[in-house]
């Protein structure tokens, strides 16, 4: 059996540590774009405000690549599969074979056609190892940054840049920051954080025009920087497979045991879309934890095992100087929310089921209601009460914590 | 492998484990010395109701969402045990988000805390099971998570 796998994060390792307890020996062929040892992309905000460093942010040791017995070759691209014969072909014009193949190509920042984008001197995208050395190359302490997106991305490059420059500006057309996890009274919390840290936000506003170093906004402002951040949002790399024949939506298609539409094509990662448990819709889903489980579920079934990945829900993980933001599934149905001082939870019920929630401040124990929206937990099984309460597992009945705690089945 | 188990009917809710825990973590010699005036952050927690107390840790799970999830590298398992290196960790609580049994949790110094059975403490086996008076925790093989 020969496996290759496209791409050299997140999806990657999974895949080479799924196909390692199925299989030992069978070579594995890692292809990677980037020419550095797999790392972690989240850590790049990290690296920046000198959290971690380039050494200890490799997602895994040293002698990942020959303690599994995979070659890693790096800094070269696919350019086409061939389905029917079972090959890639690479940058330089080499073809390989494969008996199964692994599509893990991940995301590009998406980069908005504005007027007079060309016009500016120095301006980034913030998603790559190498985009973070750039913007190191770049900063001062006499830098004005202008960050375009108060998403995941656009906020932790704020977060990691900003003591080591004069000042950050974020634009977002939205009227809130993170607007894709928080909720407006959520989302004013973790801004007014930010603000008291020094970062600065114009919301609902969008650039119309650059002219050089300068920004021209919607409402009229001018705001002039030094360097731009391009942190609009991402999109899936799907051409790969969408060139071969395979069906893709807003990412690769994949089903549960992550295979693409083409045979023995698996796909996992920031470039798939999967189905969402608490939606049930068919969404991107562009987490780590994510792109590594589905990794792994392909790299089982690649190698001949029998995995399913039918748990897929939206969740998050983020914080912004010491603010901790723990967040999971859907916002819809029912809420209660609890405020004090420094801490704001709402959940949100439906049809019986915890389909959401968002904490901020107080994270405790956050992963037993993510539990529960994963399984589809009956709310009348559990002390609803206690649920609201905080997460706690005396909330369970007897029989469900001896599972639990006493590794007995009821 | 040997785990922790909880048997809840013995649990006296003495919370001497979350001491013994403490204890085990310090680094001290001396239990009274170490734990003297202070807060203490066990790796193990109480948790208490009307009629009923259990301890919670870490299950070193077979198929451990927290390990798969840990975006540093961080968290992994080495002979069944879930160990944790503090060095990497860059505490963005992606296992707190996962842990489906609220078993780790935030460590002062901004990074996050959990159960490694003792085995990175001078203790070698789980001084909570050994300082249980009512052998309400056990450390022993059973069926698997």
């Amino acid at each position: 059996m020969k496996y290759i796998i496209i791409g050299n994060s997140a999806a990657a390792v999974g895949c080479i540590e799924g196909i390692r307890r199925q299989d030992a020996d069978s070579p594995v062929t890692v292809i990677s774009a980037e020419r550095y040892h797999t790392y972690s992309r989240p850590l790049i905000s990290y690296l920046l405000a000198g959290k971690t460093t380039e050494r200890k942010m490799k997602y895994r040791p040293e002698s990942f690549y020959s303690d599994n017995r995979c070659k890693l070759i790096a800094g070269k691209t696919v350019i086409s599969i061939q389905p029917d014969k079972k090959t890639v072909t690479l940058s330089d014009g080499k073809s390989l074979d494969y008996d199964k193949l692994l599509v893990a190509t991940g995301s590009t920042p998406f980069v908005p056609p504005i007027a007079g984008l060309d016009s500016v001197t120095r301006k980034t995208t913030f998603l790559s190892l190498d985009d973070a050395k750039g913007l190191e190359q770049s900063i001062a302490k006499d830098c004005r940054v202008l960050i375009l997106g108060a998403g995941l991305i656009g906020l932790k490059c704020a977060e990691g840049i900003n003591k080591r420059v004069q000042s950050v500006t974020v634009v977002d057309m939205a009227d809130r920051i993170l607007p894709s996890i928080l909720d407006q009274a959520g989302a004013a919390m973790v801004k007014s954080h930010m603000e008291k840290k020094g970062i600065q936000f114009l919301l609902s506003d969008s650039v119309q025009e650059f002219r050089g170093d300068l920004a021209i906004l919607k409402s009229g402002k001018k705001i002039p920087f030094d360097l731009l951040v391009i942190a609009v949002g991402v999109r899936s790399n799907t051409a790969l497979v969408a060139n071969a024949g395979g069906e893709v939506g807003r990412g690769i298609a994949v089903n549960d045991r992550c295979e693409t539409s083409l045979p023995d094509v698996y796909a996992a990662g920031d470039c798939t879309e999967c189905k969402e448990v608490t939606s049930g819709e068919r969404r991107v889903l562009a987490l780590l934890p994510n792109a590594y489980m589905q990794g792994e579920c392909a790299g089982v079934n690649m190698a001949g095992g029998s995995a399913h990945y039918d748990k897929a829900i939206a969740m998050n993980a983020i914080g912004f100087f010491g603010l901790h933001i723990l967040t999971a599934g859907s916002y819809e149905g029912e809420d209660y929310i609890t405020k004090s001082a420094g801490v704001y939870k709402r959940l949100f019920c439906k049809d019986n089921r915890l389909c959401g929630y968002i904490l901020i401040g107080d994270v405790a124990r956050a992963g037993i209601y993510t539990q529960m929206i994963k399984d589809r937990t009956p709310l009348d099984t559990v002390d609803f009460e206690l649920i609201k309460e905080k997460p706690q597992l005396m909330a369970f009945s007897r029989a469900r914590r001896k599972e639990m705690l006493g590794g007995e089945s009821a | 492998m040997k785990r922790i188990y909880v048997n809840e009917k013995w649990c006296l809710g003495c919370h001497l484990c979350e001491y013994y825990c403490a204890f085990a973590n310090s680094g001290a010699k001396n239990m009274a010395k170490a734990l003297r005036d202070i807060t203490i952050h066990p790796r193990i927690r109480i948790e208490e109701g009307r009629d009923v107390s259990f301890a919670v840790s870490c299950r070193h799970c077979k198929e451990p969402l927290c390990v798969k999830s840990c975006i540093t590298g961080s968290l992994k398992i080495e002979d069944g045990v879930i160990t944790f290196d503090r060095e990497r960790c860059v505490g963005c609580y992606t296992c707190i988000l996962s842990c489906p049994y609220g078993a780790i949790m935030p460590a002062e110094g901004g990074v996050i805390q959990k159960c490694e059975l003792c085995v990175q403490n001078a203790g070698g086996s789980p001084a909570c099971v050994a300082g249980c008076p009512n052998k309400a925790i056990v450390f022993e093989e059973r069926g698997e998570l």
